[in-house]
């Protein structure tokens, strides 16, 4: 029941710090994101420093940022961030992680990153138990070099390297890396997520607040693998691309934890 | 029942038009503005006063740019 009268109480009546619900996280910097419109990155940075926010642990987070489109992370956001070569990040965290044990370490990885150069790093820190967080973004294509195939392109998608759309036969199947990551036992929390729409931000964003949570427990390895859209490179709109990423891609790579550790 | 107001602020220069606030707003508060911001997009506008205050444009947009205002008033008995 709502009416079209105009708001009696004035509508900067609200404007107020008492009624504020949301605000921008301080987490993140003020400079403007370069991602395209409606991408993926940006809803996942936010999150990320949200969490980050709200558990108070700004001062002690080293993030590791990537290669990829999310290369300039650290001009984004406003904590401790090192630059990793392509696809290293998880071994640069494993060795800040162990000179540093008191700090939260986390990388954020993109497909390129972490599921083609950075496969060896990235499953032998699982496999080790580093106790470190990864939130790895999965587009299914190479969005910085404008659109090449990944790892993780869905049969007989098209990108600009596979213009029939790939071919299993020929270019092989499509890498799940966190059911790869699941069957480590180093591994504590392997989970796939969503950002499309704002029940799944919420579910995701609960999903970092565990792996940190965890994190501070010395479990162990935590990925957090979130299934994007990429509207530039897909060719589609926001809208579109975020509809493919439901229809598509959600089908091959399903939402849900695939290992949780026993909460004590 | 309690009356919700509820109001929001677009920081109209770093928006980039990519409409997923407008796609996820219950109560079609939100449209795309006539006129283009400095970057050339067409930004996110309110255009009526159905607002709840519920906070799913500022979730999923991906820039971070949407603040958010609730009042609930409470009817006297």
């Amino acid at each position: 029941m709502t009416d079209n009268k105009i708001n009696e109480t004035g509508a900067e009546d609200i404007r107020k710090p008492e009624y504020l619900v949301y605000q921008r996280p301080r987490t993140l910097t003020e400079t403007e994101l370069h991602y395209c419109p409606g991408c993926s990155h940006g809803v996942a940075h936010k999150i990320l420093m949200e969490v980050i926010e709200e558990l108070d642990i700004q001062e002690t987070t080293i993030g590791i940022a990537p290669v990829g489109c999310s290369v300039f992370a650290y001009h984004y956001m406003n904590i401790d961030m090192q630059e990793a070569a392509h696809g290293r990040a998880c071994a640069l965290a494993t060795g800040i992680k162990r000179t540093m044990p008191d700090k939260y370490v986390f990388t954020y990885q993109g497909d390129g990153d972490l599921a083609a150069i950075g496969t060896a790093e990235t499953i032998h820190a699982a496999n080790r138990g580093e106790n470190i967080l990864t939130v790895f973004i999965n587009n299914g294509v190479y969005g910085m070099t404008s659109g090449q195939m990944a790892p993780t392109t869905l049969p007989g998608m098209v990108t600009t390297t596979s213009p029939f759309g790939r071919d299993v036969a020929l270019q092989g199947h499509p890498l799940k890396i966190s059911d790869l990551v699941a069957t480590l036992p180093g591994a504590a929390y392997v989970t796939r997520h969503s950002v499309h729409t704002v029940a799944n931000v919420r579910k995701a964003k609960r999903a970092m607040k565990n792996a940190f949570e965890y994190q501070k427990q010395g479990l162990g390895y935590c990925l957090i693998e979130i299934v994007s859209n990429c509207p530039s490179n897909m060719k589609m709109t926001p809208l579109e691309a975020n509809k493919f990423v439901e229809e598509k891609m959600i089908p091959y790579y399903p939402l849900g934890d695939l290992k949780k550790p026993e909460v004590k | 029942m309690a009356k919700v107001y509820g109001d929001i602020v677009v920081d109209i220069e770093k928006c980039k038009g990519c409409e997923l606030c407008i796609e996820v707003c219950p109560e079609n508060t939100l449209a795309l503005s006539e006129v283009i911001n400095k970057k050339g997009y067409r930004y996110s506008i309110k255009i009526n006063d159905n607002c709840t205050g519920c906070a799913n444009c500022a979730i999923i947009c991906p820039e971070a740019i949407i603040t958010v205002y609730r009042k609930v008033e409470k009817k006297a008995v």
